[in-house]
């Protein structure tokens, strides 16, 4: 307990200098902007700044990252109560009540419950991150190749939970990023491995430029085939923002069940804020006695899942930080962001590193307190940016994204090959597969090949190194036990259901 | 007649690609090593076949169940906005950051549903300057501001021989 307050401490210290507010606040502005925009995500804004953020402190680089992450929460949610268009995926089912509520004229209430909710839900994750942190590290330092290995192959079967649609599908996009990771020279033997004589290639395929490209370029080009669509603002009716006790009265049950099932969901590799707020929204459903009047304006359709977005996307920090493993995309980029500042994510991140690692905990704190305090009283601003149409829109983004990848190493090869990957994207589209099971395969494909490589060799290449350890062993029949879950056909009827709704 | 396209052209690109990523490690000889001692070549190598194997089996069950068609492709969009992607990237250090966002906003401008002239400039006038001021001056990202006429005249002198 002391010792949790001395790194707090350490943390809040870090976390308040003025230029580390200064980048918290730059961070959260960024998201909540973003969270408004449809079309952008988290994922291609942080890819986007990554190599804006070269010049930074490492603290202050990943401070405003995160904040551009969980701010995307907060922002997602405006538009889908007022405009009944989610800004992020997360926010998709948001919208089935609160664009309700903002209809019956309580834009207000729906808007300040995602606000409060949002933020205890950011406040207990915070304090779950920094009491679950440390003692998960220590496990973490007991793992060897053997468990890494394990466990990246338990995190990318959950992977496939989160993609819709079909399973084999998902799994194969893992594999085809697991192999896109290994382009490029092998650590081990300094051979160049599939860069047929391209000397850029033999550093791999930058990892910005497949997340800008599939996430990015392709969401672009999907938005411009779909067409303009027309947008019904309301705009005048947000007044009286303060929740009445009765709301009050029906969404804290709500809240904090959202809490607890988005800090679960975003721990768990393959979840995340999307995942979380439709499975807070089913349970919801499921519980309530009177379960009518979901999707005609109940304020706990709006509560449970706001909360449990936000709780997913502060405690998807959990398994980066002590394991060093991405649990989804924008942790993916995240770990680019590290290693950008030299810093190799895992537990020892947080012995070797406090100020980082405590200052970045501090700080999402501070940023949820600085996005409730400033959304409400912004959103007459971000509803005014919604205007701009489309095609004025998506140029200025490409700019961003140009730009973005051009600094990587000033070169035009990554743009290249970004727009390279904006294609596959397009196809992937068209195809129904989706990109995110690719972008983790893609992150782990080099760090999973040198851990199997580890274990193998210390194990004089017996096979059984994994089944006869007892952590590998227990990750690895998870894994199995996963892929038999999802695969059975009444299971599989059901995730097909919960993904409907999108 | 294909009943489920979308999953069967899938597998095929899995298939595809999985057997190429196998096939390039034993053309080009990567070392395979032992399983103690893996090459450069062994985890590649099954994790293609892996994947061409899974191509193949979504390509058999394609044949037995039923899926959407796959819709058109939106060459339009596609087309304008990768070419002024990729042009940006050409030109950035020859042109400088303004004539490269300039002729980035135009051509991808093309891609939309509705493309007005003077819009697009405008625009990309404005994009230009912010993003002059941001990434240049604010964050020190070396982009030449102006075209360089020393470049583009080696670059020319380079063509006329």
């Amino acid at each position: 307990m002391e010792q949790l307050i001395a790194n707090l401490s350490l943390g809040f210290g870090v976390a308040l200098t003025f230029n580390n507010l200064l980048y918290c606040l730059v961070g959260c502005l960024l998201g909540t902007l973003i969270g408004v925009l449809p079309g952008i995500g988290p994922v291609a804004t942080i890819a986007m700044l990554l190599p804006a953020t070269f010049t930074l402190p490492p603290e202050s680089s990943l401070i405003m990252l995160a904040g551009i992450y969980y701010g995307a929460q907060y922002g997602g949610s405006t538009t889908a109560i007022l405009i009944n268009i989610p800004g992020e995926s997360s926010s998709v089912v948001t919208a089935l009540d609160g664009y309700q509520m903002a209809r019956q004229g309580r834009a207000g209430p729906a808007l300040a419950t995602a606000a409060l909710g949002s933020f205890f839900a950011g406040t207990v994750a915070t304090v779950l991150l920094a009491v679950a942190a440390p003692p998960l590290a220590q496990i973490a330092f007991k793992f060897g190749p053997a468990e890494y290995f394990s466990l990246m192959t338990l995190g990318l079967i959950a992977a496939v939970v989160l993609a819709h649609g079909s399973v084999m599908k998902a799994i194969a996009m893992i594999v085809l990023g697991l192999l896109l990771g290994l382009v490029g020279t092998d650590v081990n033997s300094g051979m160049a491995r599939f860069s047929f004589g391209v000397p850029e290639l033999t550093d791999g395929i930058g990892f910005v430029a497949v997340a800008m490209g599939v996430f990015g370029l392709a969401e672009i080009m999907k938005n411009l085939e779909q067409g303009e669509e027309k947008r019904e603002v309301f705009l005048a009716k947000v007044t009286n923002l303060w929740p009445s006790k009765q709301d009050f009265k029906d969404s804290w049950g709500a809240v904090l069940r959202g809490t607890g099932l988005g800090s679960l969901l975003g721990i768990l590799p393959g979840g995340g804020a999307v995942l979380a707020s439709f499975a807070a929204y089913t349970l919801e459903k499921k519980l309530a006695k009177d379960s009518s009047k979901f999707g005609k304006g109940d304020i706990r359709g709006v509560a449970a899942p706001e909360s449990a977005n936000n709780a997913a996307a502060q405690t998807s920090f959990i398994p980066l930080l002590t394991l060093g493993i991405p649990p989804n995309p924008v942790m993916a980029l995240m770990v680019g962001a590290m290693i950008i500042q030299g810093i190799q994510p895992g537990p020892q991140v947080m012995t070797e590193r406090p100020q980082l690692f405590w200052g970045m905990i501090a700080s999402m704190w501070i940023g949820n307190f600085l996005l409730v305090v400033l959304n409400l009283p912004l959103i007459g601003m971000w509803i005014k940016l919604l205007t701009v149409p489309y095609r004025l829109l998506y140029p200025a983004i490409l700019v961003f994204c140009a730009i973005g990848v051009y600094s990587l190493s000033n070169s035009p090869f990554d743009v290249v090959i970004t727009a390279a990957f904006g294609f596959i994207g397009y196809l992937f589209v068209k195809l129904d597969c989706e990109p995110a099971p690719l972008l983790l395969g893609f992150i782990l494909g080099p760090m999973m090949e040198e851990n199997l490589r580890r274990a193998m060799l210390l194990s004089r290449g017996d096979p059984m190194t994994f089944l006869t350890r007892p952590l590998s062993a227990t990750l690895l029949a998870v894994a199995v036990l996963l892929l038999i879950i999802i695969a059975l056909p009444a299971i599989r009827k059901k995730r097909e259901e919960a993904f409907v709704e999108d | 007649m294909l009943k489920n396209p979308k999953d069967f052209w899938s597998g095929v690109m899995f298939a595809v690609i999985g057997f190429a990523f196998a096939i390039v490690v034993k053309v080009y000889e990567y070392p395979m090593g032992t399983a103690s001692r893996m090459g450069a070549g062994y985890f590649p190598f099954v994790l293609g076949n892996v994947m061409g194997v899974l191509g193949l089996i979504i390509i058999g069950l394609s044949l037995l169940t039923k899926g959407a068609p796959i819709s058109k492709f939106a060459w339009r969009p596609l087309f304008w906005v990768l070419l002024g992607f990729v042009i940006f990237g050409l030109t950035a250090k020859l042109l400088g950051l303004v004539v490269a966002i300039l002729l980035l906003v135009v051509i991808s401008s093309y891609g939309g549903h509705e493309h007005r002239w003077k819009e697009a400039i405008i625009s990309s006038v404005i994009l230009a300057v912010c993003s002059v001021g941001v990434f240049v001056y604010g964050l020190k990202l070396p982009f030449p501001i102006w075209p360089d006429p020393a470049a583009i005249l080696a670059l020319v002198g380079l063509g006329g021989k």
